[in-house]
């Protein structure tokens, strides 16, 4: 077995995956209603096709794609459709949303479709396959699979990384899936290498799964080449250029894709997503959802209609304790809070975290005293101190000049900082603030 | 039951888990590793080590107080600054001279600067070059080691501005006995610290304990001290080879303020580079001219202007020496 060089710098917060890493995936039984924003992925938002009063089965299009660089939106449960307005997103903002009504009685299962068999299709017609089904990243991103399954013509592709490092603290989903979906996930590594024409795949997984690393190599077929490679237990080794520099050795270059490196990586969820479309036709309405925390009273891995309420999500894990005080849609180290709990599980939602108070940051900040400290943790070698004082200044082109751009607001800096200086949080609206100016430039 | 009410929730930004460290636990950890250095120049010197040290950390706090953010005492950074004066000033000095360095040592060695973070040069320091400049006889009396516990030595309590009558057993450092007399000390007294000199300077061992157990806990970094003293062994090593008359490199290291002053002043990390890089050439560059100035130099000593000096440098040590971002194929100049 070939042994992961891993990646330079990164931090070691706390892994806290033992709340859920042993309990079986489970499902959900569906709410009184699903809440379905337009927008759940990376690119153009999809176009509506319903209206209000109209009955839709589970897995029917409500949103067509609109363009490429888009996927539609698809009914998660059988009901009707009540209303099409603004309702919370969990990014915090609100966005244009189907609110479906579910029927109590209907049975869910979905229209009769043609599965088709995927060895006869094209590279072309799996693509749109993958489209039509509405796959996207589920690592988080939620980044449009068919796109990645479309390299530029004059890139040549030479390895698939399967994306199984999970290195973000609580989330267990794709720990779960590993283990208890290997074979899914093998048949979906086999379509997507057929359609990338590519001969080779690897799957990085941090040691800290060994159960998914023992079932991913045994469900390993003799007639493909995919190595399962054990990575180092470091945050954020599951960072798309990280997970590159850890399986080859390879830095991406500064502001370059992936594709460069002459690589595609994918996230395990949506291998087996892309699995599940050819295996079964369903197209992407529901996910896996790790609901976790300290603050919650019943942990557990769930099969989750997406466009499920937070609120209706912690009320079937029992309801969080008293001393619950943040929860966090994604992990603790790059999600986002949620001020409002009417906001959906979307197609990007890997993890729901209710923090207890007690882990959550505390509002004092002191001024920073150099210590380096976020300079040996960040993972693409900047200076988040000196960045993080330009920020306060609100020199962002001198931010830009200090490759501001490469920053993936892991947060590794942020965490480590003694200080408790916000970087990540300066870094975000620095970048923000940048776009903007770039948006006035005539 | 059940779901958290909307007034219940917090909203913070990512990452949303509580730092594993803060600055003030830094600090006063670095306060907790003084502690045995202080408990040693009460061993050599006496209570007096110990009137000149709390003389050095009231001016600082006072300052502190009076000068800094609300609150900001609490970081124990101001404790460090009186601390750290007061460790390295001679056991005899009047006290209302102490107590006015360390209140210059806050006052404008950091307030001025805008407080925690914000000064170029180590506050410590400057509050010694002021008592230097200001009082140069007072700041060179090195009163013998040794005498009863209750012995105080020097003029510890002369009022401002009268003229001290010296009165103490003094004795040279090793250092000045070797620049203006041409004599040695033997390594096991330099070691033991039973030589003159500050209270808090003579103890190296105990100040070599307190630095590895800073920089185990990650509350100093290894590089400064360990380029500092390698630099002053081989500068002065290759000298002392040339010509024998000079000092060996065992004598450098463990003579003057060297200790202290590579372990806990050129490590603050305010006033040393944020690059690791950096941090060889700054402790390279210290230990160079310590070397200088000590040997070629009119003073015997040359630890404090060696860090003063190398602190004006931290800015561009730091811009010539940014790390090389991921993905790019060379080092960037800022």
């Amino acid at each position: 077995m070939a042994i992961s060089l891993g990646f330079r710098h990164g931090v070691h917060p706390p892994e806290e995956k033992g709340l859920t890493n042993h309990l079986p995936i489970r499902r959900m039984p569906y709410p009184d209603e699903v809440v379905l924003p337009l927008r759940q992925h990376a690119g153009k938002p999809a176009r509506l096709c319903v209206k209000v009063g109209d009955h839709v089965e589970r897995g029917d299009t409500i949103a067509d794609a609109d363009g490429f660089m888009s996927v539609p939106i698809h009914a998660s449960a059988a009901g009707t459709v009540v209303d099409v307005g603004w309702w919370p997103h969990p990014d915090g903002s609100m966005a244009e949303t189907v609110r479906i009504k579910v029927d109590r009685y209907a049975p869910h299962i979905p229209r009769p479709r043609l599965v088709p068999h995927w060895e006869g299709l094209s590279a072309e017609e799996v693509v749109r396959a993958v489209q039509n089904a509405g796959v996207v990243g589920l690592g988080g991103a939620a980044f449009p699979t068919h796109v990645k399954l479309t390299p530029p013509k004059d890139a040549t592709v030479h390895t698939l990384i399967i994306n199984g490092a999970e290195c973000e603290p609580y989330l267990t989903s794709d720990h779960r899936t590993m283990v208890e979906y290997a074979p899914r996930v093998l048949f979906g590594i086999r379509v997507m290498m057929r359609s990338l024409g590519v001969s080779r795949c690897v799957v990085g997984i941090e040691r800290n799964k060994p159960d998914a690393i023992a079932a991913m190599i045994a469900a390993v077929p003799p007639d493909l080449d995919v190595e399962i490679l054990p990575l180092t237990v470091k945050y954020p080794q599951g960072a798309e250029k990280m997970l590159i520099k850890a399986v080859t050795g390879v830095e991406v270059p500064s502001g370059q894709l992936p594709v460069t490196a002459g690589v595609v990586v994918q996230n395990v969820g949506s291998v087996a997503a892309i699995a599940e479309v050819f295996e079964t036709g369903l197209p992407l309405v529901e996910r896996i959802v790790t609901v976790t925390g300290h603050g919650l009273r019943r942990p557990a891995n769930l099969i989750v209609p997406v466009g499920t309420k937070l609120r209706d999500l912690l009320a079937f894990c029992d309801g969080v304790t008293p001393d619950a005080a943040e929860v966090i849609i994604g992990g603790p180290m790059m999600g986002q809070a949620q001020a409002n709990l009417d906001a959906p599980v979307v197609k990007g939602t890997t993890g729901v975290v209710v923090l207890a108070r007690e882990e959550t940051r505390h509002d004092q900040s002191w001024a920073c005293i150099h210590c380096g400290r976020c300079l040996d943790a960040c993972p693409v070698f900047l200076n988040p101190s000196t960045l993080g004082e330009l920020a306060q200044a609100r020199r962002y082109d001198d931010m830009a000049d200090m490759h501001l751009a490469d920053c993936m607001l892991c947060g590794s800096c942020a965490y480590v900082c003694p200080s408790n200086i916000p970087l990540a949080q300066l870094f975000q609206a620095s970048k923000a603030a940048l776009r903007r100016q770039l948006a006035t430039v005539p | 039951m059940t779901a958290p009410t909307a007034q219940r929730l917090i909203v913070t930004a990512s990452p949303h888990l509580k730092p594993a460290d803060s600055t003030p636990r830094i600090m006063w950890n670095v306060v907790g590793s003084l502690v045995p250095i202080v408990v040693a120049s009460a061993w050599f010197f006496g209570i007096s080590a110990l009137l000149v040290i709390a003389a050095a950390t009231l001016g600082a706090v006072a300052a502190e107080r009076a000068f800094g953010r609300g609150g900001s005492l609490a970081d124990g950074s101001a404790a460090i600054t009186g601390l750290l004066l007061g460790l390295s000033l001679p056991a005899g000095m009047p006290l209302w001279m102490v107590f006015v360095g360390g209140a210059f040592a806050i006052g404008f060695g950091k307030a001025v600067w805008g407080g925690l973070g914000q000064n170029v040069f180590n506050p410590a320091l400057v509050g010694r070059a002021f008592l230097q400049g200001a009082f140069p006889v007072a700041i060179t009396t090195w009163p013998t080691p040794g005498g009863g516990f209750f012995t105080l030595k020097g003029d510890l309590f002369v009022a401002p501005f009268v003229h001290p009558t010296v009165n103490a057993v003094t004795s040279a450092t090793p250092l000045g006995l070797l620049k203006f007399e041409g004599k040695g000390t033997s390594l096991l007294h330099l070691v033991l610290g039973t030589t003159g000199g500050s209270v808090g300077e003579t103890a190296a061992l105990v100040i070599l304990a307190g630095g590895a157990y800073l920089a185990l806990r990650n509350y100093l970094n290894w590089r400064i001290p360990v380029s500092v003293l390698l630099t002053v062994a081989i500068l002065s090593g290759i000298i002392h080879l040339a010509d024998p008359h000079k000092p060996d490199a065992m004598f450098m290291l463990f003579s003057g303020g060297l200790m202290l002053g590579a372990v806990y002043m050129a490590t603050d990390m305010v006033t040393s580079p944020v690059t690791n890089l950096g941090r060889w050439a700054f402790g390279i560059g210290i230990g160079a001219l310590v070397v200088v100035i000590r040997i070629w130099g009119g003073l015997p000593e040359g630890v404090m202007y060696a860090i003063l000096f190398m602190n004006a440098l931290v800015p561009f040590i730091n811009r010539a020496t940014q790390p090389r971002v991921f993905g790019t194929a060379t080092r960037r100049a800022a």
